[in-house]
């Protein structure tokens, strides 16, 4: 494989890669030009006519902003949650040997493999049990069950790549545990946890079906987003609310690649 | 005079496994201490109780005088070579060598000028922006070793240090490593499975099989005097002899050792001596080491190089002085 590197490859598989590529993002595009459109019923093609009016009428409906503002909280608290505990949990599996490690760790990777109408329906049933009222806190619940999964993972593996007797030299340094996670675990691991609790964000972010068994009367963005599809009135608006999200997501993403991937070279030179 | 390290009747288990079994052991300060034996001969499980990592199941364990049982690792005036050195690989050379002095609260400019002449002292002035990653074998080993000496350490723990390194740098470290610990006259406790390092390097030597410490003493008591048919063996693969055999040659029914390069063969049967059997030769530069068969026993003979040699399955005879035949404390 090396040996082609510098070599051209065939136009035959240039056309089917650059085919590969449309069939993913043109339908992005397809979003960005509705959101001008000046049909608002339907989404005809080609738009009648363009226009930013859509722009204004987002901005001033308040049902818009609750939703983006939930999920925003929601994305936000459900991180944080998944940072703490992940980090916690790959800790302890990849750190020491205790009864039922294995277990642990197959049950903490369950939720994502489960599908997200079994998480919800027993998380549904749970609260109920428990006589739980929904509420934002049951959402956070919810979406946490799977964040702390990709933060984990993300962890996990960055925990086996480093030399564990590093921890031990920090200690044989005179450094006491806090400050050994401060210079030596968190700067090791810190990569990992960014791309991690990235990728729990977004996860979160367009979260449907736990969240339509978990929330109670609160319209998370892409529940607003459904509803406001079946409704036959200002449909744009939905395609503004989209077009902004995706530019607004897409700043942090490059920041994290670039940044992860910087990291990964000052881990792994040498090698 | 305080011992660095003192054990006193120390053990640790781990389950049924008796990693270390009863050890007593007194490291003199300023000396050079080698703990020598195979792998799982708790050699290593020793160094990390002196380190703080393990805590002994029973017995004492007291480092200067102050005991050091349940003290962490961080509160211990002690600090350890990795095996793979443990360099952290987000951090400069500098602050890496500077780090145990940056926990302690040392200022900026005061700990890097440590540091600078810590990585003096190892050899490696004007490495210190570069990374670990960026360093070879040998120069990561001596980062680690400056990162320990820079704390001062009351005694310096050595974990198989110079096990992943290639045979000439091996020599250099080794010879560079007894001249610092001479130059710095701090105790040195190195932990390691090769006998040759172990007598060449070391003041004193223990030798440990089965989590006991088989004997203690200078090289020269190891070598030329082992108690027992292990140490014998294991330190320069001496040739260990049953009690029958000793017994005609000393009168006394013992095990006894004999070094393989006390043994002169000389060629042609009959005559004084042992009547043996050539098995093969084996050529190792400037010494060829000879296997014998001697009715059933099984010896080594070392001859210098240039040594007219018999022919493989020839008849050989063996002489050896009376007085290079040890005899061993291990009952027969």
């Amino acid at each position: 494989m090396r040996s082609d590197r510098g070599q051209s490859a065939p136009r035959s598989l240039k056309a089917a890669a650059a085919c590969g590529l449309l069939f993913l993002h043109l339908p992005l595009l397809l979003i960005f030009v509705y959101a001008f459109t000046t049909e608002e019923k339907s989404f005809v093609w080609p738009p009648p006519g363009l226009t930013t009016q859509w722009f204004a009428v987002t901005w001033n409906r308040p049902d818009v902003w609750q939703a983006l503002s939930l999920s925003v909280r929601v994305a936000a608290i459900s991180t944080a949650i998944a940072l703490i505990l992940g980090t916690l949990c790959s800790a302890a599996v990849s750190r020491t040997r205790f009864f039922g490690r294995e277990t642990i760790s197959l049950l903490v990777i369950l939720p994502i493999a489960l599908p997200g109408i079994i998480t919800g329906i027993a998380l549904r049933s749970a609260f109920s049990l428990a006589d739980i009222p929904f509420s934002f806190w049951t959402i956070v619940l919810g979406h946490a069950t799977f964040c702390v999964v990709v933060v984990y993972n993300n962890a996990v593996a960055r925990f086996r790549r480093t030399s564990g007797s590093m921890i031990e030299a920090s200690m044989d340094l005179g450094a006491d545990g806090f400050q050994t996670f401060r210079h030596v675990v968190l700067p090791n691991i810190a990569t990992a946890l960014l791309a991690g609790g990235m990728l729990a964000f977004a996860l979160s972010f367009d979260e449907v079906i736990v969240t339509t068994f978990t929330a109670g009367q609160q319209q998370t963005l892409p529940i607003w987003m459904l509803e406001e599809l079946i409704r036959p009135r200002q449909r744009p608006v939905t395609n503004v609310v989209a077009m902004v999200v995706v530019l607004v997501t897409l700043l942090p993403i490059l920041a994290a690649y670039y940044l992860t991937r910087d990291g990964d070279q000052i881990a792994g030179s040498g090698k | 005079m305080t011992s660095a390290v003192s054990f006193q009747k120390v053990s640790r288990h781990f389950g049924s496994v008796r990693a270390v079994d009863a050890v007593d052991l007194d490291i003199v300060p300023g000396e050079f201490f080698a703990m020598l034996g195979p792998s799982g001969s708790g050699k290593t499980t020793c160094l990390r109780l002196i380190a703080g990592f393990e805590q002994p199941t029973s017995g004492s364990i007291s480092i200067f005088g102050e005991r050091a049982e349940g003290v962490p690792p961080y509160r211990r005036n002690v600090n350890t070579v990795f095996q793979d050195y443990a360099l952290f690989p987000h951090l400069s050379v500098l602050d890496n060598v500077a780090y145990g002095l940056m926990v302690k609260g040392v200022g900026k400019p005061e700990r890097q000028k440590a540091a600078e002449e810590a990585l003096s002292l190892v050899r490696l002035p004007g490495y210190g922006a570069r990374r670990p990653g960026q360093l070879s074998g040998g120069q990561r080993q001596r980062v680690a070793l400056a990162r320990a000496l820079v704390n001062q350490p009351k005694v310096l723990l050595l974990d198989e240090p110079l096990g992943a390194l290639d045979l000439k740098l091996r020599e250099n470290m080794q010879e560079e490593l007894k001249s610092l610990q001479k130059a710095l006259g701090i105790t040195f406790v190195f932990v390691t499975h090769d006998q040759g390092e172990a007598l060449s390097m070391a003041d004193r030597v223990a030798v440990f099989n089965d989590g006991k410490i088989m004997q203690i003493g200078t090289p020269e008591d190891i070598y030329q005097r082992p108690r027992t048919r292990f140490v014998a063996d294991f330190v320069g693969s001496s040739n260990v002899l049953p009690p029958d055999f000793v017994e005609r040659y000393s009168g006394q029914r013992r095990w006894g050792s004999l070094r393989p390069e006390s043994i002169r063969v000389g060629r042609g049967a009959g005559g004084e001596g042992v009547a043996a059997r050539l098995v093969s030769t084996n050529y190792l530069g400037a010494t060829t080491k000879l296997a014998l068969d001697a009715d059933g026993l099984r010896l080594h003979a070392i001859v210098p190089a240039g040594t007219a040699l018999p022919v493989e399955g020839e008849a050989v005879v063996l002489t050896f002085n009376r007085e290079h035949l040890h005899l061993m404390d291990e009952p027969a």
